[in-house]
């Protein structure tokens, strides 16, 4: 069977009887996940008032009842959203588990985890290890939340962020931009789900440490 | 989520009022469904869905988020910085025809008269008293092209002209110590602002939109212009200004808006 990462880090940097995910880690992931259903869920009602595309989301899925009341959901949900993704990123670097877990990531071994995952023979043995096709995955959705973030800090403040507003491309291309970060979150959650079903152990680990 | 204050409408009138406005909002960003917030429907989906409870009857709900809001406000005005200014546009850019919009359809926009109109100014204000159009218009105006953001997401870029309001609150001799300006105005509206947002040098007293008399679509015969703010802090039809500290409110944000709505 092919090592799912790296097979020259063969010594792990935390014994095996260590906890899969540190208290903290579960406690940032569930919180973000929260964060992110109440954002996703308020930002559609949003999106409604004024659909940007031909299609709107439908009433059951949202959150708030009306404009105002999304409006005050999205608003209250950011701070979650954005304190709690400042500590998950903060205990991430400052101990060292972004770059033991997340690195080294290639395209190569991008490609070569996710065939092999496709042929059914990615081992999943070694909970502490993420594959190079999850290393990827969860990168690309650290970075997309900062991309949310960022693109709905303009829209909030277009005048006070000017800087970052121009970075955007302006208001009406930061909406956009706020959009398609939410199409793909919303792609990466549906994804992860799948894949938590099908190797429901990881479910209990995000649980219970182990 | 049910909004406290809702007093305007009976049932009654707000099914009417809905009906009516669905048969006047053709032309823009409006279809029918997207006023639907006007006749409350109170699903909660997304978070009733997962957890299995309805949060629309929790008023401890209710009362965290208009916390947040206050609080929201409060973080707000502590970004808020004098100095940025709003982006301006070329002519070119402007948005034509600019949208309407309002809690009513274009056809129920106040006509007010000229000849009969008076601004009062009172409160906190040294020279409260009323003012006619004929001496605004003898006031230094500037002209600015700028972007209307609407809170339901959409934007435009029009032309507003008009008295600087830091220079009409000066006029006036308005203690720019008090925290608050509100505004009447002739359709009923009603909103107040920040005294940094009333100082900021973009902020115009409007008499013109793109060169003429402001229209009575656009808020005839003055509205506020503030282009660091949304749409819906932006009043149409003013008739009466009142410098104060008491918290004014608003029309939209009694029902829930952020009453700060700056951008």
């Amino acid at each position: 069977m092919i090592p799912a990462a790296d097979a020259s880090r063969s010594v792990p940097a935390v014994p095996r009887d260590h906890a899969v995910h540190p208290g903290w880690l579960r406690l940032t992931h569930w919180l973000n996940a929260l964060a992110v259903v109440v954002m996703a869920a308020s930002g559609w009602r949003i999106y409604n008032a004024s659909p940007l595309y031909d299609f709107e989301f439908p009433d059951t899925v949202t959150l708030g009842g009306w404009l105002g009341g999304a409006l005050q959901w999205h608003f209250a949900g950011m701070w979650l959203l954005a304190a709690n993704g400042m500590l998950y990123l903060l205990l991430n670097i400052s101990s060292g588990r972004l770059f033991r877990r997340f690195f080294p990531v290639s395209p190569a071994g991008v490609l070569r985890d996710a065939w092999t995952a496709l042929r059914g023979h990615l081992s999943h043995q070694d909970a502490h290890r993420y594959n190079q096709v999850q290393r990827a995955a969860y990168l690309f959705v650290m970075l997309d939340i900062a991309v949310l973030v960022a693109s709905g800090l303009v829209l909030w403040k277009s005048v006070q962020f000017g800087a970052l507003r121009e970075l955007l491309g302006g208001y009406e291309t930061a909406r956009r931009i706020h959009f398609a970060a939410m199409a793909l979150l919303a792609g990466f959650v549906g994804l992860h789900l799948v894949m938590v079903a099908l190797v429901p152990k990881t479910l209990r680990a995000m649980v219970l440490g182990r | 989520m049910r909004i406290a204050k809702r007093s305007a409408a009976s049932p009654m009138d707000a099914h009417a009022v809905l009906k009516e406005a669905r048969a006047l909002l053709a032309p823009r960003i409006e279809q029918p469904a997207r006023r639907a917030f006007l006749v409350r429907t109170l699903s909660l989906g997304g978070l009733a869905m997962l957890s299995g409870c309805d949060l629309s009857d929790d008023r401890h709900v209710e009362t965290a988020l208009s916390a947040v809001s206050r609080f929201n406000d409060k973080v707000q005005g502590w970004i808020f910085d004098p100095r940025a200014m709003a982006p301006t546009y070329p002519a070119s850019m402007i948005t034509r025809p600019f949208p309407f919009n309002a809690f009513y359809g274009v056809d129920e926009a106040p006509a007010v008269s000229e000849s009969d109109y008076r601004l009062e100014v009172t409160g906190k204000v040294a020279d409260a008293r009323a003012w006619r159009l004929e001496e605004l218009r003898a006031m230094a105006q500037v002209d600015q092209i700028t972007r209307h953001i609407c809170v339901e997401g959409w934007s435009a870029i029009g032309r507003w002209g008009g008295v600087r309001f830091s220079d009409f609150l000066a006029r006036v001799g308005a203690d720019t110590r008090a925290r608050y300006v509100g505004f009447e105005c002739a359709d009923d509206y009603y909103t107040s602002i920040d005294m940094a947002t009333a100082l900021h040098p973009q902020t115009l007293l409007a008499l013109t939109y793109d060169g003429q008399p402001l229209p009575r679509e656009y808020g005839f015969p003055m509205k506020l212009r503030i282009p660091t703010k949304l749409g819906y802090k932006n009043p149409k039809h003013i008739q009466a200004i009142f410098v104060t500290d008491a918290y004014p409110g608003g029309y939209w944000e009694d029902q829930g808006y952020n009453w700060f709505g700056g951008s």
